[in-house]
């Protein structure tokens, strides 16, 4: 019982937490009243790479820079620019870098290619595998010859009960 | 045997592979601001609060553009380099110093009128730089990291540096080590500076 109270107060916590770290001042509120243009904000935010901690999106990170990004994102959806301005502006200042899914150029052909091409090979591999397994079966699956056929007749015959 | 040979070799790839990554430092992420002319701004001076600088202002000069705070634990390493480098330079080591204030964590920004802010800020800047010595032929003032933004600062302290005609030409990212003012700045300043 005890536990699961602790459970609950860890999860109302954490989820306290979160929209506490979340809250941006004023133009928070201002976008939070419209609901279109927060969804937006989030979805942008997903998109986004946080700088600062490289594996969280600036919707999940909490570091000063994702926020500072937010509040630039929020400034932006009020200013009504659409969202391929948005996304171009932090471009043009941090890179490819901070897209969560990097764009397809020559230099990331490896990143997007690399998968399909290891499994192409993978594929290759197994197809050359199971052939020659196939041809050394059906090999191997010939008839006995006369010299084998008696040596197996006088085996059997061996253990044949008298 | 042939066949453990290839193995072999697939995984001596895989190590090499590996092994460059590993090398490799995640943070250092190019900035597509190298080539591009340095994003305009108009900032209070430092010491002269009503007087602003930008970049136009240091046309058809080769000048370096160092990201600093005092809150910040690797200016502190990177500090007594730019003091050094400072005292024997003829190039201009323009400082930005970036979120004094809101940066540092210590304060509840929300509580605290923006006047105030400004206020701190050029205090607390003030006096960091004179109990650690000041480099800087001048400092502005980024109190909200909006020209921090512009520039693709992330992770302070950041150097560029900037040629005659306002173009950026490099960007260090973390403190600067004596080696790298040697071996990468010093000998591009003097290219540009040629």
């Amino acid at each position: 019982m005890k536990r699961r109270i602790l459970i609950a107060l860890f999860i109302f916590g954490s989820f306290f937490g979160s929209t506490v770290a979340f809250a941006d001042a004023a133009t928070e509120a201002a976008t939070a009243a419209d609901p279109v243009a927060e969804k937006r904000l989030q979805k942008l935010s997903e998109e986004l790479r946080c700088l600062v901690c490289q594996n969280q999106t600036i919707a999940d990170s909490n570091a000063e820079l994702a926020q500072d990004l937010r509040r630039e994102v929020r400034t932006m959806i009020k200013d009504g620019k659409t969202d391929q301005e948005i996304v171009d502006f932090m471009v043009v200042r941090y890179g490819d870098f901070v897209l969560y899914r990097p764009p397809l150029k020559a230099i990331t052909l490896l990143l997007w290619g690399g998968p399909v091409a290891l499994m192409l090979l993978g594929l290759f591999i197994l197809l050359r595998y199971l052939r020659r397994r196939a041809t050394r079966v059906i090999a191997e699956d010939q008839p006995l010859s006369a010299d084998e056929t008696s040596r197996a007749d006088a085996l059997l015959k061996e253990i044949e009960p008298k | 045997m042939n066949r453990y040979f290839w193995i072999l070799g697939a995984f001596a790839a895989l190590v090499a592979l590996l092994a460059v990554g590993l090398g490799l430092n995640p943070r250092d992420v190019p900035s597509p601001l190298v080539g591009k002319p340095a994003p305009a701004f108009n900032l209070s001076i430092l010491a002269t609060p009503d007087k602003t600088l930008g970049p136009k202002d240091m046309q058809g000069k080769v000048w370096l553009f160092n990201v600093w705070a005092s809150w910040c634990v690797s200016c502190r390493a990177e500090h007594p380099v730019l003091v050094e480098f400072s005292k024997n330079a003829n190039v201009p080591l323009v400082g930005l110093n970036y979120k004094e204030v809101r940066g540092d964590g210590n304060f509840d920004m929300s509580k605290m009128p923006a006047d105030e802010e400004k206020k701190l800020a050029f205090q607390r800047a003030e006096q960091w730089l004179a109990q650690h010595g000041n480099p800087y032929t001048l400092t502005v003032m980024d109190i909200d990291g909006r020209v921090g933004i512009d520039y693709g600062v992330y992770g302070v302290p950041e150097t560029y540096v900037i040629d005659k005609a306002g173009i950026i030409r490099m960007k260090h990212t973390g403190p600067i080590s004596p080696d790298v003012l040697a071996q990468k700045i010093m000998p591009l300043l003097a290219e540009l500076n040629k």
